[in-house]
């Protein structure tokens, strides 16, 4: 699945991301408004469910090496948010959906979360 | 070779600059993508810890082919019992941090499982020394 397909599948609106970052593969996501929760026990997911909306969310995403920042709950990002996510490569959607809807939309159509139980 | 980072305190917005920019300059350098994530990760944290904890500090990152070496440096109020700090869980980070995705007290923990070696110096009132080594493996 592309982060484009994401796009249908979540209704979602399209903050920032060029066609090379649209079309890129993912395969694992995760969901998490904690930062220190992602750092600690997230592997190789490419996508983070987010509905923290401040820089924090991009530059944990970063530091993950995700490709994709997903805002939950139909929540702005701070001003700031799309400029960093910009100068560093990250798309940004934003979905109406619930984090719960939105992840299990994402499951449904194929994305898995990449734990090893 | 050595870079060095302030990392202001008074602004939550910036915090990951410091780890953003060394992880530019270890991908030019062409360290693997795993050590570049462990650093990465650590220093992060780290620089999170000392704008929630301590009202910002310093960072050196020393860079050699083998191995990298990170010390952050601080002049806050110190951690009074590190055992607990080292526990997973463990926080004392106000509700206003947790609002902003941080403080689920997996800070140092993650600095640990994500180096080879750390070592924390502690005093009351006086601050905060934390030394990390990632090797290049």
């Amino acid at each position: 699945m592309t982060v484009r397909d994401i796009i249908g599948i979540l209704d979602a609106e399209l903050l920032y991301g060029d066609d090379e970052l649209l079309d890129q593969e993912v395969a694992h996501a995760c969901g998490s408004d904690m930062m220190s929760d992602v750092l600690a026990f997230v592997k190789d997911q490419a996508v983070l469910l987010t509905g923290l909306i401040n820089t924090q969310a991009v530059r944990t995403a970063e530091m993950m090496d995700m490709k994709c920042v997903i805002l939950v709950r139909g929540k702005e990002p701070h001003e700031n948010v799309i400029d960093l996510a910009k100068d560093r490569d990250i798309c940004v959607l934003k979905t109406e959906h619930t984090m719960f809807c939105a992840c299990g939309l994402l499951y449904q159509h194929g994305i898995r979360g990449g734990e090893k139980v | 070779m050595t870079f060095n980072y302030d990392v202001p305190g008074d602004d939550f917005t910036r915090a990951g600059e410091a780890s953003g920019d060394l992880k530019k300059k270890l991908k030019k350098l062409g360290f693997p993508s795993s050590v570049i994530r462990r650093v990465s990760i650590a220093l992060y944290e780290g620089e999170i810890n000392m704008v929630i904890h301590a009202n910002g500090g310093h960072i050196t990152a020393d860079v050699n082919t083998d191995e990298i070496n990170l010390t952050l440096a601080d002049v806050g109020p110190g951690i009074p019992d590190i055992e607990k700090a080292m526990q997973d869980g463990y926080s004392t980070a106000s509700d206003q941090v947790r609002n902003l995705g941080f403080g689920a007290g997996m800070g140092l923990p993650n600095m640990k499982r994500n180096s080879d070696e750390i070592s924390i110096e502690t005093e009351l009132g006086v601050g905060t020394t934390v030394r990390m080594k990632i090797l290049n493996q």
